[in-house]
């Protein structure tokens, strides 16, 4: 069987776009390829800085030939509409048509038309110039002569060639014929820019991955990522350190060279006074480079590891001193901004906090302190922190932004507060709420644990909440651009993962904001596995469903419920009940309250519902006031026994009108009885 | 070669080289624009020449101003004054990645002991209405030059699309010559007391500069100059207006660089909010559209 082998030669592709761009052209072909009936076994796709590739294994030579009936209009018809079926099915004569008789139409033309399959490269030569067309490129850009033209070929960064060849393992491969924009298709391509800069001549992947390899170009973005990790971790061993692994500058930094060559660099031990963080967000940010540890200790070694992409005649002692030098600036300036910043106090920060504008509506950073600080006190009392380290923590959460160092490294905001508050002798409870009330960023982030941080982050997400809903400027689809549900997301989380009951509604959050939380903890608790038709049963119920801890209570108490068989028939029982109630109601034109005349109440199985009814759910709701929702479903799950008898001895629609409107009303006080813990027509199954 | 003609050695020197290479590659090879700039990319010869059908090739040095990074000339890498080397290409070539190396090797910069990349970087100017795609270009893990496809500048398409290519020159110098400290630099590349730095030159003008743009300058006058520039500029742009045709695109374009320089003291000297801040580069913005548009209905914009 045939394998296709593809390569999109260009200028430097971003690095955070190429392995996306790899699979979404396996896609892009093995869709077209496979719409046009020309299955594969595997495809594998790959990219470097300057090349997109794909190898598809397993190809049919040729597209299977295609049958296909078309039907035509009536024998009879007029001729306009037979010479327009015959033009269609491609026929120059009406007998080449056979008839077919249908019982009901009648008798009509229905032509067989054959399609003779292509051959695969044919298919290929055919689908490719609209897939490189419309390539989904997050951006992309025009260049050149043709960009004098409005349908010029646009692409990521100039595209310079491309390889396209066909074939099985035991034949020359043919190259695969198309053009687009002034490029044919051919089979050369081009290794390391600068070791091995030359044209290569290409047969099939076989061939092509050893060309490339002997070219100094490592083709697979994962292979990459192995020797730089792999080399790294030995360079780091060898001086008896330990590199600070970092997934996401690894997965960018292999993006960024074909052939991979780790270098270690070092910086002057003074630069170790600065706090680790910093030294690692310069170094990664600017310089894309790894920090290393001394083994077995948290302490940052004032070393580092670059991945240059050449292999230099001195060995890259060039390569390291420039990096160095660089490093070294850097790394200068987070020194200057450290001391510099140390010698203001955070509070003497505050006043340039008024010439920062939080939001046009919303005000100026101040402002919000102001109120982020009123906030936390109210919040305090309620999650155990002490109100006036609340207090001070939220006066001094924001004044960080304004130092130096966060002027430069945005990333560190919060953290550099709790070093400049430690510095300067904050209580460390103080300290630790200025760098956490920014947590949880995203739903693997920590959450603040520590009282105070948790007053200040609730204040701090609350704040922005409620603000945000006053200006109308809510999350809409896709568009979150102050990042609204995270900061829902993250009241849920600190909430559920400490324990705090907090009702919502007393703490400035209306009811469509309230909605917006549920919204968002349906979401959470679907993650976490819960039913989301139970949270539905349990927000159904108003009374109380702003405190979100007792929410998931309930949630989690009526799940139990609902395991055991009690519960199961209890909500058979509230079914039935239910649905007479809805086809009388319907009939009757009225709601039935749950207010029972207990003189008509006279068969034995409708007094004893009567009657455990009423203790039944004046006992559940005491356990719901106690927040023991266990027990109230308790409760509720003895009325059991009750609600069988009476649906087994009791016809509810009795003849005399009033003993079936008591009955009705039985049933409704039924039904509410429910209501004390969940809405239970909201549960599904 | 002579220490003075080394760009190795002496800052002119790798203006001169640079020069002498990109008139090789058929660019002409203007002067500065005479007026006080933000980047190279302010000069006409780039934002105006890069509108409009016909070929153009350029390549000149820009000294740029930045008001707000002056640090009274104690800080060894930053300065409120500096030159950039600007090239433009306009369609852009297909071999430019190639020719902008092989500028790199000509000022002495060794592929074979260098680790040269090209790392994503996507130019936008707010004040210009212009964007575009490309890299900072890395000569061992150092920023040394920009490298932009212009899609659009003026809020105009770019058809074709030119490249430009815009080198620190002050970084450069100090990466080939050696130096730490910018005013380190030898200017001249002569020894002893032939020697001319830097610092010899521009390290006063640093501190001066330093104090006008954060201390001195009267804000009010530059605010009624903004407002004087902007109306200038309009002026200019009616009064220059004949149907399918302009006859003022260039002097009404220079009220807008004035405009985003003035700007730019503005806000050096803190006295510019946030929200103004955006209003400013709007108001500029829209001047630069003005003069695009202006600058289409003349012959350098192929009308």
């Amino acid at each position: 069987m045939p394998d296709l082998l593809l390569e999109l030669f260009s200028e430097e592709i971003p690095a955070r776009m190429q392995r996306r761009a790899a699979e979404d052209l396996k896609t892009a072909v093995t869709n077209a390829l496979v719409e046009r009936g020309c299955a594969y076994e595997a495809a594998l796709a790959f990219a470097t800085p300057r090349r997109l590739a794909l190898h598809i294994v397993g190809l049919p030579a040729r597209q299977p030939d295609l049958k296909e009936e078309k039907k035509g209009p009536r024998v009879g018809a007029p001729q306009q509409a037979i010479d327009g079926f015959l033009k269609g099915a491609g026929l120059n004569d009406l007998s080449k048509a056979t008839i077919q008789s249908d019982p009901k139409k009648g008798d009509f033309y229905i032509a067989i038309v054959e399609r003779k399959g292509s051959a695969t490269q044919d298919v290929i030569a055919e689908i490719m110039p609209d897939i490189i067309k419309t390539f989904p490129w997050p951006k992309s850009m025009r260049w050149g002569k043709s960009s004098a033209h409005a349908n010029a070929l646009r692409w990521v960064r100039p595209l310079h060639s491309i390889i396209c060849t066909f074939g099985s393992e035991t034949e020359t491969p043919d190259v695969v014929h198309f053009e687009i924009d002034g490029i044919k298709a051919g089979d050369i391509t081009y290794g390391h820019r600068f070791l091995a800069p030359g044209p290569i001549h290409v047969r099939r992947f076989d061939d092509y991955v050893s060309k490339l390899e002997a070219a100094k170009v490592v083709l697979s973005t994962d292979r990459r990522k192995d020797i730089i990790l792999h080399d790294a971790k030995s360079l780091a061993f060898a001086q008896g350190l330990e590199l600070v692994e970092d997934e996401a500058l690894l997965e960018e930094v292999a993006g960024l060279v074909e052939w991979p060559t780790v270098l270690m660099g070092s910086f002057e031990e003074r630069f170790l006074d600065i706090p680790p963080e910093v030294i690692r967000a310069t170094i990664r940010a600017n310089q894309k480079c790894f920090v290393l540890r001394k083994s077995g200790s948290n302490a940052l070694a004032n070393k580092f590891l670059l991945t240059s992409n050449m292999i230099a005649k001195d060995d890259g002692a060039t390569i390291i001193s420039g990096n160095e030098k660089v490093v070294r600036a850097r790394l200068s300036d987070a020194k200057f901004f450290w001391e510099t910043d140390l010698k203001v106090k955070l509070e003497d920060r505050l006043e340039k906090l008024k010439s920062i504008t939080f939001h046009a509506k919303l005000g100026t950073q101040h402002q919000r302190v102001e109120r982020l600080v009123a906030l936390a006190k109210e919040l305090a009392p309620l999650v155990k922190a002490d109100v006036n380290k609340a207090e001070r923590a939220a006066r001094l959460c924001k004044a960080d932004l304004v130092s130096e160092m966060v002027g430069e490294f945005p990333e560190v905001q919060g953290l550099m507060g709790r070093y400049y508050a430690t510095r300067q002798g904050e209580d460390a409870s103080v300290a630790i709420a200025l760098e956490d009330h920014y947590k949880p960023q995203g739903p693997s982030d920590r959450i603040p644990t520590d009282p105070v941080a948790i007053a200040v982050a609730l204040a701090d997400k609350i704040d922005t909440l409620v603000g945000f809903w006053a200006i109308d400027e809510k999350p809409t689809g896709s568009k979150d651009p102050y990042a609204l549900r995270r900061a829902a997301l993250g009241v849920i989380r600190i909430i559920l993962e400490n324990n705090i009951g907090l009702p919502l509604a007393q703490h400035h959050i209306n009811a469509d904001l309230l909605a917006f939380f549920h919204d968002r903890l349906k979401v959470y608790l679907r993650d976490q596995g819960q039913r989301h038709d139970l949270i539905d049963a349990v927000l159904g119920i108003d009374a109380g469903n702003d405190d979100l801890l007792l929410v998931v209570k309930r949630v989690e108490a009526l799940d139990a419920l609902l395991a055991t068989d009690d519960g199961k028939n209890l909500l058979a029982g509230f079914r039935r009940a239910a649905n007479i109630l809805k086809a009388e109601e319907k009939k009757d034109g009225v709601t039935y309250s749950g207010t029972i005349d207990a003189a008509l109440l006279k068969e034995p199985q409708e007094k004893a519902l009567g009657d455990i009814l009423g203790v039944a759910a004046r006992h559940a709701a005491d356990h719901v006031k106690k927040q023991d929702f266990s027990g109230a479903m308790r409760e509720l799950a003895q009325l059991r026994p009750a609600v069988d008898a009476f649906f087994e001895a009791i016809l509810v629609n009795a003849d005399d009108a009033a003993t079936r409107k008591n009955r009705l009303a039985l049933l409704a006080a039924f039904r509410e009885a429910t209501r004390t813990v969940a809405d239970f027509s909201a549960i599904a199954g | 070669m002579t220490n003075a003609l080394n760009p190795k050695t002496s800052f002119q020197a790798l203006i001169l080289t640079l020069n002498r290479f990109w008139a090789e590659q058929g660019c002409v090879i203007l002067q500065p624009y005479d007026m006080e700039v933000g980047a190279g990319t302010f000069h006409p010869a780039t934002t105006l020449r890069a509108l409009g059908p016909k070929p153009w090739r350029a390549a000149y040095v820009q000294p740029s101003r930045r008001p707000k990074d002056g640090r009274y000339g104690e800080n060894p890498n930053r300065l409120q004054h500096y030159y950039q080397y600007q090239v433009i290409m306009k369609p852009s070539p297909a071999n430019l990645q190639d020719l902008y190396l092989r500028s790199l090797y000509a000022i002495g910069i060794d592929p074979e002991l260098h680790d040269i990349r090209f790392v994503e970087d996507d130019w936008e100017s707010p004040t210009l209405g212009a964007w575009g795609l490309g890299w900072e270009c890395w000569c061992d893990g150092m920023e040394v030059s920009q490298f932009t496809y212009f899609q659009q500048v003026a809020g105009v398409e770019c058809s074709p699309v030119a490249g430009e290519l815009t080198y620190g020159l002050e970084r450069l110098a100090m990466y080939v010559q050696g130096v730490e400290n910018v005013y380190d630099l030898n200017f001249n590349g002569l020894d002893g007391d032939d020697r001319i730095s830097y610092g010899d030159v521009f390290l006063q003008a640093e501190q001066e500069y330093s104090r006008h743009n954060f201390e001195a300058a009267n804000t009010e006058m530059l605010a009624q100059h903004f407002k004087d520039a902007e109306a200038e500029c309009k002026a200019l742009l009616d009064f220059g207006a004949k149907g399918e045709r302009h006859l003022m695109a260039l002097p009404a374009y220079d009220q807008c660089i004035k405009a985003s320089h003035l700007f730019n003291l503005l806000d050096a000297r803190g006295v510019i909010s946030v929200t103004e801040r955006q209003s400013y580069i709007f108001r500029v913005r829209e001047l630069a559209k003005a003069c695009g548009e202006a600058w289409l209905k003349t012959e350098g914009g192929g009308a």
